[in-house]
Parts: C-alpha cells; structure tokens; sequence
C-alpha cells in the first residue's frame, strides 16, 4: 500500500512537471550556440556583452565552460541559481532534499503551483525555461548522510562540463550540519568554494569565501555571526525557529553572485568574508587565516601543502589587502564611516573583526558538563550491545 | 545554561571518548559500542529513578536511528515515533532527532519534523565534543524539548491520547 501511494505521488509529480513544460514549451526560446555581442531586442545576451566592451570583463563568454554547484536551493539558493542562469552560466548542479511549500512563498523563486514538487525539480523546470542554454543536474537528497555524502562527493570532483571538479561550490543551506558536511567535502576534495548564511532572525547575513589550506575553513573557528545590535533580551524565540525576509535573502544571494562572477571572471576583487547587518546597513568585511589546530584534518593537510608550496615558490604574496581597515582611494562624495559605538550586546564572545563575532567560545573549561566515565568493556561486542539496548 | 535537573540526569551519562563519525570504519565501531554503554547506562538510570522515557534501536551500520519516546501527563502516555540520521560530520555535529508524526503540528520544528533545539544547545555540544553522545543528545535535546512543548500541545488540542 505504502510503496502504491508513493509511487502514485511520484506519477503525480512527473505529470505536473510534464504539464508544465507542455504549457512553457510554445514560447520557449530556442538554444543559442554563441553568445553574441549584437545589441538587439532578440539577444539574451547584449547587456552582459557589454561588459567587455566597457571594459569591466575581458572574456564574458569564458562564463559558459564554468559550472557551478548550488547546495541548497531555498531562499538564498534558489535565487542565486537563477542569477547565474541568467548570467549564462555553463552548467548548474543543484542539491537539495525539501519540496517546495506554500509557507517558502515569502521567499523569491518559486510559486505557488509549484507545491509540492521537489526544489531542484522545480528549479531546474523554471530555469531551462528561462534559459535553455543552461546544462543542468539535479540531486533531490540529504547531503550529510553517508551514503549521499560519498555520491554528493563525488559530483563536486566530476560534475564540470568537462567531467572535472566543478568550478566552484555555493553552499546555500540553512543549518550548520550541511554546512559542515560541505566544508569536509571541499576540505578533503581541496575545492574552492563560498558560504552564504541569513540569521535566523532575517536582520543579517553574509557570505564567506573559503580556499582550503589559505583562508579559514568552516571547522575553523566557531561559526561567525554579524552584530545585530539587537538585545537578546528582546528578541523573542517564543514559538518559532526561523523567520526570513526575500529581502535580506536576496541581498545575500546578490552578494554570493557578484563575487561568484568577479572570481570566475577575473574582475574587481574578490571578498573574503562580507556581512550585511541590516538594522544599521553596516557591511564588515575581513579575511581570516586558518586555524594550525583546526579540528579537520583535510583542512590542517591543505595548510600543510600551502605552506610548502609557498617555501617552493615564495611569489610576493599580492593579496595582502584587507585585513580589516576599508580604504576608500577616491572619496568624491566626502563619505565616512561613522563610529557607530553602540553597545554591541552579543559582544560577549570574542569579536573576529569590527562587527563580526563568534557564535560561542571555544572551550571554556567550566562549560563543560561532568559525567561518569566509565570505561568501555572492550570484551563485549557491538552485536551484544544492540541486543541488550533492544531487549530493554 | 545548564540547569541543576540536566546535570544530574547527565551525570549519570558516561562520556565518550572515540571521536569518530561513520565514515571512519574500525574506529566507527568503537563509537558505536560506546554510545550504545552510555544508552544502556542512560536508560537503566531513567527506570531505577522511575523516569524511562525513550527507547532507540539503530541499523546495523549504526547510521540510522529509530525508536518511542513518550511523554507521561495525568496518567496517561503519550507516545511518538522518534528518528534520525547519524551526519557524516558527527560528532562535531549532533544528530538532528526527529518527531516525524508531529511535522507540522508545531512552529517548533523544521521541516521533516525535526526538533528545535534551544540556542544553548549547540554551543554545548559543541565545547563537549567527543565526550556527548546520541544519549546526550536525547538528555539535552529531546528531553526538555518534550517536557516543555507536549504540554503545549496537548492542551491546544493538537496531541490527544491514543489508546495503544
């Protein structure tokens, strides 16, 4: 019974999508071999192609051979996705295991009549329609579970266009064990990729870019968190989880694009770590070094490797710009930044950089809870254990 | 954070020492072994102090987890499916327990019916890795999570008593 019932879920499912792509296929534009640079009403393409002739991007078309995983397709995700689709991205992999529901309609993307569908599905349904020369895959699980983690794994190292690692990795999930499977994956793959987070009070957010061995990983230090400049005491958690605003999502996902393009594209500079508070439309940015006793150690053997191609090849290190301090070389309009020296109330844990602290500290001795430590019997098997749990 | 009822029922709890998750093989083992002593030990203290609230099994891989727990209010139980998955990431990350039959039912939840855990929770577990176990995480997690929403739940209508 159970196995029908999905299974009619299923059909019911594959013949929505087919319903859809039966309405949108009349007016769908045809696949385009070469982007072309003419500025005409019917080129998809002459206001990104303008940016090689302003001089912004020198090889815009260099963004068809990339090929971008996207993990999460939610609120951040989802948008980004369609940013890059946009922009004509080569090829997008999508990961995510939720269906779409009426209560993400808050959200940008996705639409009502979608409910129901899987998020990639119904991604990857709305964004071939609005670009057809996208390549796209998807994959509808949990990344963090064993069996998923090694083929998720396994799509960052052959999923290009090319069957190669993928260009880059956008993890935009919304809790810390995906983000923590994601970094152990691109730690042990040695992959490139950027973080993106909302504060599950919608006021913040940020995006972080992380090159294993040169910047922090995600394992690091504890996760970071923007300064709200909203007392704790105020901020009331009673009866739910998580709120979200399409507007601070966007933003986030506007940012994560931007410096997905400037990286892929060579343009402009790429940011390390970029936050985004809010209440006081305060941006801190900074750039933080990896941990020499980070807990992962796939992060500590890139460190190890970075160090020592740094001994073979000692190149004048040209990235040591920010480090915090935002010099502006040109200051038309007379812009300062304020010292906004409001009390910072979360500020009990250590602050990173000006606006930007640790979620918690890292151990405090008296935190730690006192059990009993009773050894383990290593004469007892595991088998016998399950036995004994089950037969309490 | 941790209040005086908690650290009693977690003093009971041995801690564990193997800090491994289940991509480690041989060593996964060993974890495994010392999660389930801890939850036998856990479980063994809940009845001697007439508090037995759960049960859990797991898979042979020791990668999945199901079982009951129940919440005991005006004499009658009120029972529900517990599970969830051991993360690649674990122990640094603690497992997300879920209630699946109460998906929806309350705003203290994300999707798939996993609980919420309150924001001193990860910070804990956290700064206790590798000592906290899957028992830990049914002390500190479920346990208040329970006590403080059934309640709740019951007397909005939401949870009513099922003759099992």
């Amino acid at each position: 019974m159970e196995e029908l019932k999905k299974r009619i879920e299923q059909l019911e499912q594959e013949l929505k999508i087919e319903k859809l792509k039966n309405e949108t296929s009349s007016v769908a534009r045809p696949k385009i071999s070469q982007m072309s640079s003419e500025v005409v009403d019917s080129n998809p393409y002459s206001r990104l192609m303008a940016l090689k002739r302003m001089g912004i991007v020198e090889n815009y078309e260099k963004i068809r051979d990339y090929t971008v995983a996207v993990v999460g397709v939610g609120g951040v995700g989802s948008v980004t996705a369609e940013m890059l689709t946009r922009c004509g991205i080569g090829k997008l992999i999508l990961f995510d295991y939720d269906k779409v529901e009426l209560a993400n309609m808050n959200r940008l993307f996705f639409q009502p009549h979608q409910s129901g569908l899987s998020k990639v599905e119904a991604a990857a349904n709305t964004l071939s329609f609005i670009n057809p020369d996208v390549q796209f895959e998807t994959h509808n699980y949990n990344i963090t579970t064993m069996d998923n983690f090694q083929h998720f794994m396994g799509r960052i190292k052959e999923g290009s266009l090319t069957n190669g690692p993928v260009d880059l990795v956008l993890s935009c999930v919304d809790n810390f064990e995906a983000r923590m499977a994601i970094n152990a994956a691109c730690n042990e793959i040695n992959q490139i990729w950027f973080e993106s987070g909302v504060s599950e009070n919608a006021v913040s957010g940020h995006i972080q870019f992380l090159i294993p061995g040169k910047t922090a990983c995600f394992a690091c230090a504890p996760p970071l968190v923007v300064a709200s400049n909203i007392d704790e005491k105020t901020l009331k958690k009673d009866g739910v989880c998580a709120a979200s605003l399409p507007t601070t999502m966007a933003i986030v996902a506007g940012f994560l694009v931007q410096n997905t393009l400037k990286y892929l594209l060579k343009f402009g500079q790429v940011s390390y770590y970029l936050g985004y508070n809010a209440m006081q439309d305060f941006f801190p940015t900074m750039m933080m070094k990896p941990n020499d006793g980070c807990d992962d150690y796939h992060c500590r053997l890139r460190q190890k490797e970075q160090r020592e191609s740094l001994i073979l090849n000692p190149v004048k290190e040209t990235v040591s710009e920010e480090i915090a301090a935002v010099i502006h070389e040109d200051n038309e309009w007379g812009i300062s930044l304020v010292d906004e020296s409001e009390p910072v109330v979360e500020g009990a844990h250590s602050e990173i950089a000006p606006g930007i602290h640790a979620a918690y500290d890292l151990p405090v001795a008296e935190e730690v809870v006192e059990g009993s430590s009773d050894s383990v019997d290593a004469n007892v098997s595991l088998e016998e254990l399950m036995a004994q749990m089950k037969s309490m | 954070m941790v209040d005086e009822a908690t650290r009693k029922s977690l003093s009971g709890i041995p801690l564990l020492k193997t800090k491994a998750g289940p991509r480690d093989k041989e060593l996964w083992v060993q974890r495994l072994k010392e999660e389930f002593q801890a939850l036998i030990k856990y479980v063994e203290t809940n009845k001697q102090q007439d508090n037995d609230w759960f049960r859990l099994e797991s898979n042979k891989e020791g990668t999945r987890w199901f079982g009951k727990c129940w919440y005991i209010q005006d004499l009658l139980k009120y029972e529900f499916d517990v599970e969830f998955d051991i993360p690649v990431t674990y122990p640094t990350t603690a497992p997300e327990i879920a209630l699946p039959e109460l998906d929806g039912k309350t705003a203290k939840m994300y999707r798939g019916g996993k609980i919420c855990l309150t924001d001193h929770f990860k910070p804990l577990w956290a700064r206790n890795v590798p000592k906290f176990g899957i028992a830990h995480a049914m002390a500190l997690g479920l346990g208040p999570w329970l006590a403080v929403e059934i309640p709740d739940l019951i007397q909005k209508g939401v949870v009513v008593y099922k003759e099992k």
